[in-house]
């Protein structure tokens, strides 16, 4: 679809920039501000230059350490929830029901984690995997499995990721769900006529057609674990240790407790820049993606046949 | 569509995996706490509502829930409105800086809510909008309104251009045919933006909590309120929580048929 050239079009724009750079671009100022100062306190700032930057990739200083451990601790948590998430949410969106009143039950039931705001999420799984009034934390132990994710760090992680999977493996489930309702029948009766194995119209049909999707659920989970903060602040509190601080938990400890806030700015900054990088990355990908194949005609109205 | 062998067993599973800790949720909300701390039962022996009617009669309680629903509201009423022509923009025109534009937006809603958190409380006491609902309604703007042009974006590629232009040879000013012939046409696009736009600023914690301090506490800040000396009181927590989750499944069984369209951002 071809679209016209319209300078015009900007003050259609206009109130979102307006909006957006309100909330985004004062509020970065002020990061940048304060990165490059140190204060004692009573709003006097001093010069500070590029200091709390050097300090921040060095890992030998204390903040360059945290920083990295974080950092590391996150990539990980990041790794293992898309390994785990990605291959359930197809599984679980190629096990729809064809039609009926069980696909709409299952759509809400799906639904529903992803509506509980996160900290109720983190509430949940806190109580849950208790081990003196928790389900999860009771059965564990009864079966001989000494399971408290409060001291044992394997325990916290094992919550964590769990959590997460539980809290988010619908996302991917209902964007690869959207993804198979796009295919024509027609593709599937053509592989019918060639004799393919179910696992030839997988692979040659459903993924290629779930790749659009697909990436769109590999970039949200990706970024969304990447500055995951109020579930695992609420379940493990960063602990016990420090095994399961994510960069967030790191950043808001330094801002908002200890008030440091050029390192707190500091650090703000390199956090933003990898995921700007890491978005950039996708977005290319995604729009090269869609230059393929951009379908000319209209997309067909989402049918309400639940 | 084709589905895969034993699909009804990895759904039922699947559903019970996610029912289970909400069912444990409810089920201790019904508990007193002594049942709770004293013994392992699967379902409450002495159903009790004292926990929900705690909540309902002591103001400090609700009025969280209402502090909440304010913003979250104010904050889907601002997305939309300011998204629709954007995404109408996006959609049908090219014009300089576009397509930076476009990234620009998609990275403000990845950025992380912890980087904003102390920058936000500055900004906003400095305009003397702290502790209001608007100052988390704005807040919360950095990453709904993204996403309503994102999703709008989708379905207002996916009306015919014909339409657009029938409606201008037909006399339609701009403003006319957008409200008398667009909106009615991608309506269902606009209900699938509200509920992401609702879902995200309901659920978010972080900046709401940062961006109030007592007139307008959000009602999960208030959660955080059960620990006392005495201990946890876990039946009220738990029965907070359930009260959490009741607007978000009213509004998903609204949405049923668009869900899987909506997640997919328009774009299928």
């Amino acid at each position: 679809m071809d679209k016209t050239i319209n300078q015009k079009a900007w003050f259609l724009v206009l109130p979102v920039f307006l909006v957006v750079a309100f909330s985004a671009i004062l509020p970065l100022m002020t990061v940048v501000n304060y990165s490059m100062q140190d204060t004692f306190g009573n709003n006097q700032f001093f010069w500070n230059g590029v200091g709390w930057f050097k300090e921040l990739l060095d890992p030998s200083t204390d903040l360059g350490g945290r920083f990295f451990a974080s950092l590391w601790r996150n990539l990980f948590f990041s790794g293992v929830i898309l390994a785990i998430e990605v291959p359930l949410g197809i599984v679980v969106a190629l096990s729809m029901p064809r039609e009926g009143w069980r696909v709409a039950f299952c759509l809400v039931v799906l639904a529903l984690p992803l509506l509980i705001p996160w900290n109720v999420v983190g509430t949940i799984w806190q109580i849950f995997g208790r081990p003196d009034i928790g389900l999860l934390g009771y059965v564990l132990n009864n079966i001989g499995i000494d399971y408290n994710y409060v001291s044992n760090e394997v325990d916290a992680w094992f919550t964590v990721i769990v959590m997460d999977v539980w809290h988010w493996t619908s996302l991917v489930a209902l964007l690869c769900y959207a993804g198979l309702k796009s295919i024509p029948d027609a593709y599937y009766q053509a592989a019918q006529i060639d004799g393919a194995s179910r696992w030839a119209v997988f692979t040659s049909i459903q993924l290629p057609k779930m790749h659009r999707v697909l990436l769109i659920a590999v970039l949200l989970r990706f970024m969304d674990s990447f500055m995951i903060y109020t579930e695992p602040f609420v379940v493990t509190g960063g602990g016990p240790g420090n095994s399961t601080t994510f960069i967030s938990i790191e950043l808001v400890k330094i801002a908002l407790g200890q008030f440091d806030l050029g390192k707190a700015a500091a650090l703000s900054l390199v956090y933003n820049l990898i995921i700007l990088i890491v978005c950039w990355v996708f977005y290319t990908i995604m729009t090269n993606a869609g230059a393929e194949r951009r379908p000319s005609k209209p997309a067909k109205p989402a049918k309400g046949g639940a | 569509m084709h589905t895969i062998p034993g699909r009804r067993l990895i759904m039922s599973l699947f559903l019970v995996f996610l029912l289970l800790p909400i069912y444990w949720l409810v089920n201790m909300s019904f508990k007193t706490n002594t049942e709770i701390v004293s013994t392992m039962t699967l379902w409450p022996h002495q159903p009790t509502i004292a926990n929900y009617m705690r909540i309902f009669t002591d103001e400090s309680w609700y009025s969280g829930y209402i502090n909440s629903l304010k913003y979250v509201i104010i904050n889907t009423v601002i997305s939309i409105s300011v998204a629709l022509p954007a995404a109408y923009a996006f959609a049908r025109y090219r014009f300089l800086g576009d397509k930076h534009l476009f990234f620009w937006l998609l990275s403000n809603r990845m950025a992380p809510a912890a980087v904003y958190a102390l920058p936000f409380f500055n900004l906003y006491s400095a305009i003397g909008l702290f502790d209001t609902p608007w100052a988390v309604a704005l807040a919360h703007c950095i990453f709904n309104v993204p996403l309503a042009v994102w999703i709008l974006e989708g379905f207002v590629s996916s009306v015919p251009r014909e339409i657009d232009e029938t409606a201008f040879l037909d006399g339609y000013s701009f403003p006319r045919f957008f409200i008398k012939i667009l909106v009615p046409l991608i309506a269902s696009g606009i209900g699938v933006a509200a509920f992401f736009c609702f879902m995200f600023s309901w659920v978010e914690l972080l900046l709401a909590r940062t961006l109030t301090a007592t007139e307008a506490k959000p009602i999960s800040a208030i959660m955080t309120r059960t620990v006392s000396a005495a201990g946890m009181d876990w039946g009220l927590l738990a029965a907070a929580g359930v009260l959490t989750i009741i607007p978000g499944a009213l509004v998903i069984w609204f949405v049923r048929n668009y869900i899987a369209r909506g997640f997919a951002l328009g774009r299928v």
